[in-house]
């Protein structure tokens, strides 16, 4: 199976892109800005002011391409824990995000108009929901479509297979995507399938699959978008999987080196997907360090406002803990309210 | 309002069938699916002809994959529908458990009510009617014990239809368990037309101030047969159709208890851990001085008896024991002053005689009573 690529490791085109140059500089921007999160909630995580966390540095292209093709209040995304970086540039605020990781329930909803489950923990359960969320746009009429991400542990669990088979007989317009980042916390990928591809596993289910450069931003989003497209136009789900790497540690609270050596993290690092969509940029003239300077301070600046939104919201209150569990509050969750309330 | 209506005699099965028939011709947001659930009309035949009336949009079958039938309901949920789903058996739930323990009663939660599961998940629960292995479970107390969910059982024909549609109606997820030995085993006249009843109440079903029997689903005709027997000995058995496990009716539960003085759960699943051990704890906890006497816990640790030794397959209870050596231990329990409550189990009846366990442990109830033990 080919690997789609529009990028070389450094970044110069391989061939004619299919991505205007406004979308190329947009696509650029979207990656700075995962990017900048990533490294800057990680120093939160450091000072205490943010929970466990896990980094996304080095996916960036694998789910801002994906991200860039929908759209918020029509598309549907079903993110598990890693995707941060999908979750911002498909809208959800930044302080949200903030609030999320801090455990907070204040960022556990999204916004009205932005149809994004919470972040799923366990794994592969997102795959059977998102097929039932296609399922039912298809049901109502609507041509909207669900993009769910999960890593290649993830394809090992039964949930997987159930996802993508019903998405499959359903013909749902869902488009799966794999992040094969290398990875299942110490578990190399070799040892949860025996497959070369895990985009072969689509042929299992009789839908495409294909395999693409995820540190290609370009490659990512032109294929995310025939895939959009397709299901779109009721013409069922796609199985994308994304070679990427997990640069970074598992979450806040990993250590690699307990299982892998840095050559194998240094080799990735030289294909680092923003390096290569900046020399990209610089090489079709599109892109100036004047522009690159101006863009961190716009995103610091983005950042820091986002983070003192976050600081502002109110603490979460004990009583918390048993609204939003019924619609309407039952006696054992309004005698603990009441207690927890000193009410009681 | 009901009362003004006209009746038929249906049994459990065709009330359900007609509740399902209204809730998808009242809301066009229902969908009914499941394994065989469709075409064919479900291996009770709960959905027959449902799928040929309203087409194979609104009533599906799926692949054989319950997390997968769990979690594309969450999904049809979350995204705006009232999806129905059946689990052929409830017994056949389990590999679901992870879409439901994660996300089935916490996506409420989990997303301060950005997105909601308003969905039925409807299952043939328990004993009675000589179904091989895993085909008589009662995964109630698994069930209950999931945050965000409700839990409803009904025992006769009128309940099935009218909690079902309220079950349909509810903005939460509910766990409907339907009682296979009822489907076509009890018929009774049911009011016409669309007729809810509310979730998270229980019945007096008989009245008494004897002893209460705390039952639900396919162990209310038992208890109320028991009920029946024990009247003629002049004792008189309180009986307590719990209804809705989840959000508990505890008021009527203590007020029983208040009553009678002494409790007695009958149900069909294992007791440690059962729905048994919350019924004691929450009379433990709120009447304990209504009791008369003895100690609220523990009759037959059924748990302890190996289960590999039942004689029969899947049959971890009465376990290791034939039923006349259990009446034997019960017998020295009680004698012993050790026996309160008594938590019935019936699981897995292949024999015909163990179709008659909860009636015969029921039977020893009742000669417990007689000897003022209980």
């Amino acid at each position: 199976m080919d690997t789609i690529q529009y990028l070389d490791d450094q970044g110069r085109p391989l061939r004619d892109l299919p991505l205007s140059p406004e979308e190329l500089l947009q696509g650029y921007r979207a990656l700075r800005r995962a990017r900048h999160f990533d490294e800057r909630v990680l120093v939160l995580q450091r000072q205490g002011r943010l929970g466990v966390y896990p980094p996304f540095r080095g996916q960036e292209a694998a789910q801002v391409g994906v991200a860039l093709c929908l759209k918020a209040d029509h598309d549907w995304l079903l993110p598990s824990y890693r995707e941060s970086a999908a979750a911002l540039t498909f809208g959800m605020p930044i302080s949200r995000l903030i609030l999320s990781w801090r455990a907070d329930p204040a960022g556990w909803g999204a916004p009205p108009d932005v149809n994004m489950v919470q972040f799923y923990i366990p794994i592969a359960t997102q795959i059977p929901q998102a097929a039932g969320v296609a399922h039912a746009q298809r049901l109502m009429g609507k041509d909207a479509v669900v993009a769910v991400f999960i890593g290649d542990g993830g394809t090992s669990e039964g949930d997987f297979h159930e996802g993508l088979n019903f998405a499959a007989v359903f013909e749902a317009p869902l488009v799966v995507v794999v992040q094969n980042n290398g990875w299942a916390i110490s578990v190399p990928t070799h040892k949860q399938t025996k497959v070369q591809r895990i985009a072969q596993k689509a042929q299992g289910y009789g839908i495409p699959g294909v395999t693409v450069d995820g540190n290609d931003l370009v490659a990512v989003w032109s294929v995310a978008r025939e895939a959009v497209n397709r299901a779109r136009a009721g013409g069922g789900p796609t199985l994308i999987e994304a070679l990427t790497y997990r640069v970074a540690p598992h979450t806040s609270s990993d250590d690699p080196s307990r299982y892998r050596s840095e050559e194998e993290t240094e080799r990735w690092l030289k294909r680092d997907p923003i390096l290569r969509m900046k020399n990209c940029l610089l090489h079709l003239g599109l892109w100036s360090e004047a522009q690159e300077e101006a863009l961190t301070e716009a995103l610091e600046a983005e950042f820091l406002a986002a983070v003192e939104e976050a600081d502002r919201a109110p603490e979460p209150k004990p009583w918390e803990i048993v609204e939003q569990v019924y619609q309407e509050m039952q006696p054992d969750q309004q005698a603990a309210w009441k207690y927890l309330r000193g009410e009681a | 309002m009901i009362a003004e209506r006209g009746t038929r005699v249906l049994n459990n099965v065709q009330a359900i069938n007609e509740a399902l028939d209204l809730a998808l011709a009242k809301d066009e947001r229902v969908v009914l699916f499941g394994e065989d659930v469709g075409t064919m009309g479900g291996v009770f035949r709960a959905s027959d002809g449902l799928a040929q009336k309203y087409g194979e949009k609104r009533v599906f079958d799926t692949p054989l994959a319950e997390s997968g039938i769990v979690g594309f309901g969450i999904g049809l949920a979350m995204a705006g529908l009232r999806p129905v789903a059946e689990i052929q058996f409830a017994g056949f739930l389990y590999p679901a458990l992870d879409q439901i323990l994660s996300h089935l009663g916490r996506m409420r939660h989990r997303t301060r009510g950005r997105f909601t599961i308003p969905m039925v998940i409807r299952a043939p629960y328990g004993g009675g009617v000589k179904t091989p292995e895993q085909h008589a479970d009662s995964p109630e107390a698994i069930l209950a014990h999931v945050p965000g969910v409700k839990v409803v059982i009904p025992s006769s024909p009128e309940r099935a239809k009218g909690l079902l549609l309220s079950a349909i109606e509810d903005p939460d997820p509910v766990f409907f368990l339907e009682a296979i030995k009822l489907y076509r085993g009890v018929k009774a006249e049911v009011p016409e037309g669309y007729y809810t009843l509310p979730l998270g109440q229980a019945r007096v079903v008989r009245e008494g101030n004897a002893a209460s029997l705390f039952c639900y689903g396919g162990m209310v005709e038992v208890c109320l047969k028991a009920a029946e027997v024990a009247a003629r000995e002049g004792v008189e058995l309180e009986v307590v159709d719990l209804e809705t496990l989840v959000p508990l009716d505890t008021p009527t539960i203590l007020a029983s208890v208040q009553k009678t003085g002494r409790a007695v759960v009958v149900y069909e699943a294992m007791r440690t851990g059962g729905f048994g051990a919350e019924i004691a704890a929450r009379i433990a906890e709120e009447a304990l001085d209504y009791l008369a006497g003895l100690p609220l816990h523990v009759s037959l640790d059924a748990d302890v008896l190996d289960p590999t030794l039942a004689p029969g397959v899947g049959t971890p209870v009465p376990g290791g024991l034939t039923y006349r050596e259990a009446h034997l231990l019960m017998e020295v329990l009680a004698q012993s002053g050790r026996v309160r409550s008594l938590d019935l189990v019936e699981v897995n009846p292949i024999l015909d005689e163990r179709n008659r366990t909860a009636e015969m442990m029921v039977g020893l109830a009742l000669s417990l009573l007689g000897k003022r033990i209980l």
